[in-house]
């Protein structure tokens, strides 16, 4: 999967868990101050994408996402480690 | 199906995440043969994904502990799946910020209402709506942090715990003679979404680390599970207003 389509898998994700228009979602932009994306939608997030994926995001990780490209790079590197 | 609640059919509370320890019960009453159904508070969505997760599908009903209507509806609800049930598990708790972390000397009584409502009344509410579907045999089981003692950071959920375990052996008296059990796990510090808002929590981390004689794992809700699992069994009988320390044994042990 490449960037971009795990970045849009997460857009649909942010849009039915937080209602973000998926125009809004981009690499650069963080989830809590750019997307308004709160703790327990954030929690949400996770499992969405977590079962989107195939990947587990363990919680010491979690606190690490702070843009959706850190997202979608820790995705990337799970998905190459399956 | 075999397993130590071969045939029980258990209404549990309090999944939010899979780090709930409401959902490592869930899963081990699946595990140990119970028809399970959940209640969800607030975000329902999540509740639903973190379901899926489950052995086995569960149901969720919608309940708010504090919602006089959606306790009202409760029984109802539970009968379109399920005509009795034999255990339920409390585990819900909540305190606004201000209650936690320090603020002890002025929290306002508003959120301190909040918190014990939330955290303390829901066991009698959650238990009254509970008892029509209920029959001797039953047990309830709700989830305490040792509130013998003030704490630093707990606070006012120091004071809902006390509240609750007062109000246990409270009910284990009244439902004592219809057969119903009513005992609390005390668990030690686990990592779970009501736990990491608590500032200070850290403190309870060390603690444990440093002081629990058989070692204590924050990450680990399945010891937790087992007991609300023993005492929603057949093996704790003659037990009620009891509570049951899960916290590696730091409670017996001086620092
Ligand atoms: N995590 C710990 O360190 C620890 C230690 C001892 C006891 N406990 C107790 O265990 C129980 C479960 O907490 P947890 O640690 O699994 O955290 P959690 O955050 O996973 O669970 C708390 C639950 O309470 C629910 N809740 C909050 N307000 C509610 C309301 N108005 N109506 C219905 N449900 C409501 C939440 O939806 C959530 O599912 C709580 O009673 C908690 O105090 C936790």
């Amino acid at each position: 999967m490449t960037r971009e389509e795990i970045t849009a898998g997460l857009a649909e994700i942010l849009e039915e868990v937080a209602g973000v228009s998926p125009d809004d979602v981009a690499e650069d932009k963080s989830f809590t101050d750019d997307l308004d994306v709160d703790s327990l939608s954030m929690v949400e997030v996770v499992v969405a994408a977590e079962e989107k994926f195939g990947v587990k995001i363990p919680d010491n990780e979690v606190q690490n996402l702070k843009l959706v490209g850190d997202a979608v790079t820790y995705i990337v590197s799970a998905n190459a480690t399956v | 199906m075999s397993g130590l609640l071969a045939g029980k059919r258990l209404l549990i509370t309090g999944v939010i995440t899979d780090q709930s320890i409401a959902y490592s019960t869930a899963k081990i009453a699946q595990e140990q043969g119970a028809t399970v159904l959940l209640t969800g508070y607030g975000r329902l969505s999540l509740v639903e994904r973190v379901a899926k997760r489950l052995p086995n599908e569960a149901p969720i009903i919608e309940l708010d502990a504090t919602d006089p209507e959606h306790l009202e509806r409760l029984a109802d609800a539970v009968r379109e799946h399920v005509d009795s049930i034999d255990g339920v598990v409390h585990s819900i708790a909540f305190a606004p910020q201000s209650c936690l972390g320090g603020g002890f000397m002025d929290a306002p009584w508003e959120d301190v209402a909040t918190a014990l409502h939330v955290s303390t009344y829901s066991l009698k509410a959650l238990t009254a709506a509970c008892l029509p579907l209920m029959a001797p045999g039953g047990s309830i089981v709700g989830l305490t942090f040792d509130a013998s003692q003030a704490w630093p950071a707990y606070d006012w959920m120091g004071v809902a715990k006390a509240g609750l375990e007062s109000s246990a052996r409270y009910l284990a008296r009244e439902l004592g003679p219809k057969g119903i059990r009513v005992n609390l796990v005390a668990a030690g510090p686990l990592r779970t979404i009501a736990a990491k808002s608590i500032r200070g929590f850290g403190y309870f981390e060390d603690a444990w680390a440093q002081r629990s004689p058989l070692g204590w794992d924050l990450t680990d809700q399945v010891p937790t599970a087992k007991a609300v699992i023993a005492l929603l069994s057949e093996w704790f009988p003659a037990t009620t207003g009891e509570i049951l320390h899960v916290d590696g044994g730091f409670h017996a042990v001086g620092g």
